[in-house]
């Protein structure tokens, strides 16, 4: 007798799961099998896909305001004469009004920060060594909000003050300098100034270590001949992927260029979606399969337990119960079938951390589990188990016990 | 004079009713048993023994004619209500016992209180116990049907069918598999319970010599009651 006195149809199904030893093994193995698969897939999909979207928006605003692109307009009607339109080449502007631009994008709701830059081409000279760079001039506290600079720092700080300036790790060994040297920036609006290093950061990204160079806002202005102008503002949001739907918006509302980082990686995010696409199909076979089998083997159970099912019949269980019997079968295999699938597919994770590495040696994925996939697997396993189960179970019910019982 | 644990008046069965071939088994069978009462119930093969007991049993409705069980016409009852008169008022004996092999002599005994109740409970596995010791089988409550012998698979059953002490046991040629000595002291135990706790009990059964011993036999030739 169990110590716990489990109701009827519990008592019966633990039963015959406990006693069709064989047949309950093979199919939890299959179910265990589709969910590790399922688990493992998801998990490893989802990290890489973040781990990719981290890495891109690690060195980007998520989205970006820009002055209108300038275009070349005939002056005269287009049928009137023959005319060549070259598009306009595109310099460097301001855009217009940009504090109240700025102030509109902060209390745009989702948007988290906001910072005014001005960048524009520019030299890096020291003795005779010089090289190309991009110039940008911020507000270090507002633009460490933006790009997580002080994750990136390798020595020094992110600190923009008077002609202190930061560069990147690159820049630095090709120029032959360190902290506290200094180096001269000309741009070509013919203006140069001596900048003090006083922070060296490494973004993990060997060109823009080799380019970017961050001075003041103000700094930056007079360099560029923008004076009191940005030449754009760039914007952290709070959901990454409501980033176009915030670019969108402020683009109506300022007639401005607003780009979101969806946009301006439209190729990657594509092929992150045709990622998880796929990682969906694979997941509905195997789910079709896994059911497929929890149906069969319910199926089988079901022709084999005839008789027994007329006899508990013939001693007053309604069709509902005899039901219900096996509908806490299939569910039972799909509860027990994901515990051991999501044990199974940490210890893939386990194996696979140890195998894979990335290219510095460090984990190529967490092998912790994010509880939404557990979860997940486990509810959608009952669930499938349950459906599977349906069929069978009707067909148990509708048995004539008389028929069953002559069997 | 006893009240009636069985009334048929004018039933009738037929199979295969939508096809051509429309077989009617049972010819307008009136019975009345009475509460407490021993009968036998004989005929040879394919005379609709098996059909009258199922009736009666109420794993099949009659095609006309109406029964009553307890003094409650049946063909008003849904099958949720019939299902419940079956649990508690009728016990069964299976010719060929019938337990569930997954479970103990002892949970086979008290499954019919586990359906009736829901779940076990200590009452049942008490009433359970001292049934299997009646039957002569006190200690055998853990084995499985698997290892006990026939006749001790069929005691289980009888424990079991006296699980929810119904008035009315119907056994179905409940010693027909099993050798003459076996046989008659599975039909004492039978006797002996029809005695001590006043079920009626209907048994169907091809042994004349086990159907003497009952104090009223019917017989059934052809879908129709003799005697």
């Amino acid at each position: 007798m169990p110590k716990l006195p489990l109701p009827f149809e519990w008592m019966i199904a633990l039963r015959y799961l406990r006693e069709g030893r064989l047949q309950t093994a093979l199919i939890l193995a299959g179910v265990t099998g589709g969910v590790a698969v399922i688990v493992f897939l998801t998990h490893l999909i989802w990290q890489l896909q973040d781990a990719i979207i981290d890495r891109t928006l690690g060195s980007q605003a998520h989205v970006v305001i820009r002055p209108p692109e300038e275009f070349a307009q005939r002056s005269l009607p287009a049928d009137a004469t023959a005319a060549i339109v070259q598009p306009r080449a595109q310099r460097l502007r301001s855009v217009d009004q940009w504090e109240a631009v700025a102030r509109l994008a902060s209390e745009t709701p989702g948007v988290v920060a906001v910072s005014p830059v001005v960048s524009g081409a520019g030299f890096a000279i020291r003795g005779t060594a010089s090289r190309a760079i991009a110039l940008v001039g911020v507000e270090a506290e507002r633009y460490r909000r933006i790009v997580r600079m002080d994750e990136y720092m390798v020595r020094g700080r992110f600190e923009t003050s008077g002609t202190n300036g930061v560069i990147g790790v690159e820049l630095a060994k090709d120029l032959g300098v360190t902290l506290g040297d200094r180096i001269r920036i000309v741009t070509p609006e013919n203006r140069d100034e001596l900048i003090t290093i006083v922070g060296l950061f490494d973004i993990g990204n060997r060109d823009l270590n080799r380019r970017w160079v961050f001075v003041t806002l103000r700094l930056g202005q007079s360099l560029l001949d923008l004076a009191g102008g940005v030449s754009n503002i760039d914007l952290s949001v709070s959901e990454i992927f409501g980033a176009e739907r915030v670019a969108e918006r402020l683009q109506r509302q300022t007639g401005l260029r607003v780009e979101s980082w969806m946009t301006t990686n439209a190729q990657m995010l594509s092929a992150l979606r045709n990622q998880s696409v796929s990682n969906g199909l694979i997941r509905g076979f195997v789910i079709a399969i896994v059911a497929v089998g929890i149906a069969s083997v319910l199926v089988v159970s079901v022709v084999q337990k005839q008789r027994e099912i007329g006899i508990l019949r013939a001693m007053g269980a309604s069709p509902g119960r005899i039901m219900a019997v096996f509908l806490v079968q299939g569910g039972l295999y799909g509860l027990l079938g994901s515990l051991l699938g999501v044990a199974l597919s940490v210890g893939l994770l386990e194996f696979f951390s140890r195998v894979y590495r990335n290219a510095d040696g460090s984990a190529l994925f967490e092998i912790e589990l994010d509880p939404s996939i557990m979860f997940g697997a486990c509810a959608i396993a009952i669930l499938v188990g349950l459906l599977s189960a349906a069929l069978p179970a009707r067909r148990a019910a509708k048995m004539d016990p008389v028929q069953a019982i002559r069997m | 004079m006893n009240a009636p644990i069985v009334e048929l008046s004018c039933v009738r069965k037929s199979y295969g009713i939508g096809t051509p071939v429309v077989t009617e088994v049972l010819h307008g069978i009136d019975l009345r048993i009475d509460a407490g009462e021993l009968v036998a119930l004989v005929g040879p093969s394919g005379s609709g023994k098996s059909t009258l007991l199922n009736l009666i049993g109420l794993l099949e409705r009659p095609t006309s004619g109406e029964i009553a069980i307890g003094g409650r016409p049946v063909s008003s009852l849904d099958e949720a209500q019939i299902t419940a008169l079956r649990g508690r008022t009728i016990g069964f004996v299976f010719q060929f016992h019938h337990l569930l092999p997954e479970f103990t002599a002892l949970e086979n005994v008290m499954m019919p209180a586990i359906i009736d109740r829901g779940m076990p409970d200590a009452e049942a596995a008490r009433t359970a116990a001292g049934l299997l010791g009646r039957v002569g089988l006190a200690g055998a409550e853990r084995k499985r049907p698997g290892q006990l012998s026939g006749g001790m698979q069929q005691r289980v059953a009888i424990a079991r069918a006296l699980s929810l002490s119904p008035p009315l046991i119907l056994a179905d040629e409940p010693t027909g598999n099993l050798d003459t000595r076996t046989a008659d002291e599975v039909f004492e135990l039978l006797l002996e319970f029809n005695r001590t706790t006043q079920a009626a009990c209907l048994i169907v059964t091809h042994d004349m010599r086990l159907a003497a011993r009952c104090r009223r036999r019917i017989e059934i030739v052809d879908g129709r009651l003799v005697s």
